[in-house]
């Protein structure tokens, strides 16, 4: 499915970060947002993914497709890594566990609680998840965060993986994932600060 | 659904997750009210029905606040939000199993203290009842609460103080059931009152929840 | 010309405005003439004795206790039907008015209660209304002020005075069933249409909700006033930032 997004604007707080954005996303393809702290990678990734409202524009094609993964990866410290993910795959109503186990080379950490995990064994385990989803879209939020090189390439592989089967990922991300993305620096899209349309400070202006 | 239920009451009863806090609240509270108003077998008898049932509701309000901020801090609710289950559901589900691992030991343990507090023999029937009818809203207007303030620091206080006025009819009608079987009068009236109170909130209050979450997300 | 112009928030200031001189003339003169007609120009009760004559407060604090509740209420509404910042500060601002209002109800109804009934405070279903009252205005303040971002702390607070709305009627109904209580009967029962004191007492207690109405008014007035400078100052504040 293609994700389309047209001359889109978010608000972050009320206040209008990014207009007139405008990209549309093939399966098979990723596409990598660039652009300095701040400058409103979470707020459209969380846009995309349905979690808040855009200031104006449209997003066709995410809704149910979209698979989001944020800072946090929803995981329970007192669960083990096959109950968190058992868990998320009943919820998106998949039962098979052990490709996401397979790909994140998981099946030593099988039984352990995830809160005994160290912090790139957990990112490992969040991740692990998006394959749960089953969902052909991916929104990742700096996806690579403590993960050591050896897990960095699992990534890459599972990300490539992904692609070829014919899903698409959107990934906010500062450093070099280990492949070839489209990239589209998000700071060209920055609000004007005389931007006014939709924000909810407007009205006061 | 089941999914959501299963790990609620996984993580209840696994280490450090709360289950048995709320049921030693109440036995601690209900246990020092003949120390604060003195032995009086007739007094403890006459006050019992009340007292029990707000050990019962402070048993309840203690835990509230874990209902839904841990899924907040570790990303949960993001989670659920754009899961294919609706949102009212899945908090339907949430509050339903906190009143399983709340409300329903609170149920069971309240004859034992009863017994303590010299409930007469009359009373105990339609003590239980109540709890077993009123408890269910304690729990989904409790959610109603910790869905305003779970992106609020520290906000245990701000939900006791929202949540408190709203159980006001669920106390009153409960109690008032209880006390009115321990004195030997007919207790139908409040009792349905209650159970109607109980199933309106087990209507409304999961999308009213649901609504309010979503607003916070954004 | 149509009422959602005043959404505006500049348009409401101008209205305010010219409105307030007007309004605060009206609340004085009638609250003044009100209280003093009922103070001295009354006779003393039969029974109550001069006691009686602190009805001037109490009721008309009573009526605008829950009037500004439902004024909230309705507030609440609009801001979450039609999104007009106007309404949810308005909102916002007779919070603590209704409050004070209540509080006002809830002591003379003391100080009235002691000679009458013997007591300070009686678990009467009324009294015990209005405390209920008391702790609803009490968690909408606090959820206010606990919320950073405005139109979320809006949403939240809406949603819970709708909710809150359908359980202060449920305990009103609930309180009256616990306790019959010693208040007596309403002084102006509006549906009726009649009235249960008579005409030397009724124009003197008709003047001071009147103006008890009127100063609700120009405070509610005033403080949506503040809020929306200080939403502006807001505003404005995040634009030079974002400006640079």
């Amino acid at each position: 499915m293609t994700l389309r997004v047209e001359d889109l604007a978010v608000a972050r707080g009320g206040v209008p970060i990014l207009s007139g954005l405008s990209f549309s996303l093939r399966p098979g393809t990723a596409l990598a947002l660039r652009g300095p702290n701040g400058a409103g990678k979470t707020t459209l990734l969380r846009t995309l993914a349905g979690l808040q409202p855009p200031l104006a524009g449209q997003i066709h094609g995410a809704g149910e497709a979209i698979a989001y993964a944020g800072h946090a990866d929803g995981l329970k410290a007192m669960l083990s890594v096959t109950e968190n993910l058992t868990f998320w795959a009943d919820v998106f109503g998949t039962s098979d566990i052990a490709p996401a186990m397979d790909a994140y080379d998981l099946h030593g950490l099988a039984d352990r609680p995830a809160g005994t995990l160290s912090a790139g064994q957990k990112r490992r385990l969040g991740l692990a998840r998006l394959l749960v989803t089953g969902r052909a879209i991916w929104a990742l939020d700096e996806p690579t965060v403590s993960l050591d090189t050896q897990a960095r390439s699992l990534f890459a592989d599972s990300l490539s993986a992904h692609l070829q089967r014919g899903g698409s990922a959107v990934v906010a991300t500062h450093i070099d994932v280990g492949l070839t993305l489209e990239e589209l620096d998000i700071a060209r899209y920055r609000a004007a600060p005389d931007l006014r349309a939709g924000a909810s400070d407007e009205a006061f202006l | 659904m089941k999914a959501l239920l299963l790990r609620d009451l996984r993580l209840a009863v696994r280490a450090g997750g709360g289950f048995g806090l709320g049921l030693a609240f109440f036995l601690i509270v209900t246990v020092l009210v003949p120390f604060a108003v003195g032995p009086d077998p007739a007094l403890l008898s006459r006050i019992a029905p009340g007292v029990l049932w707000l050990g019962a509701l402070l048993a309840c309000l203690l835990s509230l606040d874990r209902l839904l901020a841990l899924d907040h801090e570790d990303g949960t609710l993001d989670l659920l939000a754009t899961a294919p289950l609706p949102l009212e559901g899945a908090l339907g589900i949430k509050a339903f199993a906190h009143w399983i691992t709340t409300g329903l030991p609170l149920v069971a343990a309240a004859p034992v203290l009863g017994l303590m507090l010299n409930l007469s023999v009359s009373g105990y029937a339609v003590l239980v009842g109540a709890l077993l009818l009123g408890t269910p809203a304690l729990s989904t207007i409790g959610l109603f609460g910790a869905a305003l303030t779970v992106g609020v620091r520290r906000g245990g206080l701000l939900l006791s103080l929202l949540v408190l006025p709203l159980y006001v009819p669920t106390l009153i009608f409960g109690a008032e059931a209880a006390r009115r079987a321990a004195t030997g009068q007919e207790a139908a009236t409040p009792l349905l009152m209650l159970a109607g109170l109980t199933l309106a909130t087990l209507a409304l209050m999961p999308f009213a929840s649901a609504a309010v979450l979503r607003m916070g997300l954004r | 010309m149509s009422l959602w112009e005043y959404a505006n928030p500049v348009r409401f200031l101008r209205l305010s405005a010219k409105a307030q001189p007007v309004l605060w003339v009206a609340a004085g003169l009638s609250l003044s003439l009100g209280l003093l007609w009922g103070f001295f120009g009354t006779p003393d009760d039969m029974r109550q004795g001069s006691t009686v004559k602190i009805i001037y407060l109490h009721v008309p604090a009573a009526l605008m206790a829950i009037n500004a509740w439902f004024m909230m209420l309705v507030a609440s509404l609009i801001w979450l039907i039609r999104r007009h910042h106007v309404s949810a500060l308005a909102a916002k601002a007779a919070a603590p008015v209704g409050l004070m209002m209540t509080l006002i109800a809830l002591v003379t109804g003391a100080i009235w209660g002691q000679p009458m009934w013997g007591t300070w405070w009686a678990w009467d279903p009324r009294l015990t209304s209005f405390l209920i009252l008391f702790l609803f205005y009490l968690g909408y303040i606090a959820l206010w002020s606990a919320i950073d971002d405005p139109d979320t702390a809006a949403d939240f607070t809406s949603v819970l005075c709708l909710v809150g709305s359908v359980f202060a009627v449920l305990s009103r109904y609930a309180v009256k069933f616990w306790n019959q209580g010693l208040h007596q009967g309403t002084s102006v029962p509006v549906a009726t249409g009649g009235r249960t004191i008579s005409d030397v007492f009724f124009y003197p207690l008709v003047l001071s909700m009147v103006g008890f109405g009127l100063l609700f008014i120009a405070l509610v007035f005033l403080r949506t006033g503040t809020e929306i400078r200080q939403r502006r100052t807001r505003a404005l504040l995040a634009r030079a930032r974002r400006g640079g």
